[in-house]
């Protein structure tokens, strides 16, 4: 009883963490691979971070659903679902 | 009082009653939790910083013997000429004004029950976590004849840096109609479209500079990564000049004379003037001295964790370890070392580290300006990394020669920002 309710406080606070920003949701970490996070970097590809909750989640659901044409995005984002990609999104668009 | 300590206490105590053997968090008792990572390539580097932003509570001390790393992805454009190893290299000074302590010296063994790693210098470092990234090491001996006397005649160059220059001076010297062979290993090893992306821009150097000349390469397997592509590719770019010779056409090498540069296979001998034998591989030394690799060679994991299957509180990322479906790549050490971080600073916290989602995407090039590229999406199934179905694939077959020059730019894209995330 007292584990089920640590777990379920721990969930809560995973929930919140995501937004929040401290730890990153599943996938996210793996982005910065080839989205910089440093505005110093030269690169075609855009960064994420501070990016519009809205346009992240459009853009990934357009590669997913091939609407959008992408060299290597369509093939990661139909790796991702629907809850998973409104995380990243929002946890990116939380930061700086 | 925030909710992660409220999260913590909670999860601290919920460990500590139902399992009173084991050792209490690190935190709960007021130290700061010690995490020794030992390599500092792609992998290690990344978790060690993935790691203090995790938490910045942790003492992270990273063990890497040389002052300088050496990047393997784009070292084979300087094999083809196309670039300079400096573009290759990077220092540990911003790593280390992150808070991280950087000990100059190699790991020589590991005592795992408790908790130490012993330095080449003496002294024995104590942790609550150990990471070990070690990469590759070569199997010397598992091809006759090619041992590391035999690699200064017939360089593998599959650790950047010297090995990768004295491949370069090797093509440079040779006069125009040489015959330059590369020898292919089996599976696994480091970088799986290395070897092809390395015949493209040897390829590329000889129908530059060298057009009388032939390339052959003797592979000990019938298929590799991106092979579709790269073998379109190559009829269309280095016609007559490529040539690839797969296991079930004798490709396999069973042994190498390098005095006179001659590899050997059940079909016959084929004498080199340059001869780039890429040999079988194993988990880097320190994975074998600790206890966490297998009969391959190679490390089992957890796939949430990257927590040693074999021996706890060990945890192994990278080229070492075996990461079910995700490939040996830079991109996949990184992706696995932010995951593996994340993981360590829950463990010592008393948490329950989260289900990962991991991205590989790897460039090659075919030529300066045509790239291709394979990418895919892991988490963890059946206890293994598996590619989550419907992910994932390679560059269309049929693709315009501006998406290839927009791939071999977003190459150089990837190397800077991987780079600078991990050492910048």
């Amino acid at each position: 009883m007292r584990r089920a309710l640590a777990v379920a406080i721990g969930c809560a606070w995973i929930a919140a963490a995501a937004v929040a920003g401290a730890e990153p949701p599943a996938g996210a970490a793996a982005c910065s691979g080839c989205h910089a996070a440093s505005p110093q970097v030269t690169t075609p590809v855009p960064r994420l971070a501070g990016r519009d909750r809205a346009e992240i989640v459009r853009a990934m659901q357009e590669f997913r659903s091939g609407a959008r044409a992408g060299t290597v995005m369509d093939r990661i984002a139909r790796g991702f679902t629907d809850a998973e990609i409104q995380a990243i999104a929002a946890w990116y668009a939380a930061q700086r | 009082m925030n909710a992660g300590r409220r999260e913590f206490l909670k999860s601290a105590v919920a460990v500590t009653a139902s399992a009173a053997l084991l050792p209490v968090p690190a935190f709960a008792q007021g130290a700061a939790a010690r995490v020794v990572v030992v390599g500092g390539g792609f992998a290690g580097a990344s978790c060690a910083r993935a790691l203090r932003t995790a938490d910045p509570r942790l003492a992270v001390t990273l063990v890497e013997a040389n002052a300088t790393f050496t990047a393997c992805p784009f070292s084979n454009a300087v094999i083809g000429g196309l670039r300079e190893l400096s573009a290759q290299q990077f220092t540990y000074e911003r790593v280390a004004a992150g808070g991280i302590a950087v000990a100059r010296t190699t790991a020589t063994a590991v005592d795992a029950p408790a908790r130490s790693v012993t330095l080449a210098d003496g002294p024995r470092l104590p942790y609550d976590r150990l990471v070990l990234a070690p990469g590759i090491d070569i199997r010397w001996g598992a091809l006759p004849g090619y041992d590391e006397a035999a690699a200064a005649h017939m360089p593998h160059a599959w650790r950047a840096g010297a090995q990768t220059l004295l491949l370069r001076r090797q093509l440079e010297a040779m006069p125009d109609g040489g015959l330059v062979v590369i020898a292919a290993p089996a599976n696994p090893f480091r970088c799986p479209p290395g070897p092809y992306e390395r015949a493209s821009l040897i390829a590329h150097y000889l129908k530059t500079k060298k057009p009388r000349s032939k390339l052959i390469v003797l592979d000990a397997k019938d298929a590799f990564s991106k092979q579709r592509l790269f073998l379109g590719a190559w009829s269309e770019l280095y016609p007559g000049l490529l040539e690839w010779v797969p296991l079930s056409r004798g490709g396999q090498v069973t042994s190498v004379e390098a005095a006179t540069r001659t590899l050997v296979t059940d079909f016959g001998r084929h004498q080199a003037a340059v001869a780039n034998v890429i040999p079988p591989q194993k988990a880097g030394r320190i994975a074998e001295v600790a206890g966490v690799a297998d009969r391959s060679g190679w490390c089992p994991i957890d796939p949430v964790t990257f927590e040693s299957k074999l021996q706890p509180g060990i945890h192994v990322i990278g080229d070492a370890a075996i990461a079910g479906a995700m490939p040996k790549s830079a991109f996949a050490a990184n992706a696995q070392a932010k995951t593996c971080a994340a993981a360590i600073a829950r463990l010592l916290a008393g948490g329950t580290p989260s289900v990962p989602k991991l991205i590989n995407t790897c460039y090659s090039l075919v030529a300066p300006d045509y790239g291709i590229s394979v990418a895919g999406v892991y988490h963890p199934s059946g206890g293994q990394l598996a590619e989550v179905p419907g992910s994932g694939g390679v560059s269309p077959a049929d693709a315009p020669r501006a998406s290839r020059a927009l791939e071999a730019a977003l190459a150089e894209g990837w190397f800077r920002t991987i780079t600078a995330e991990v050492f910048g």
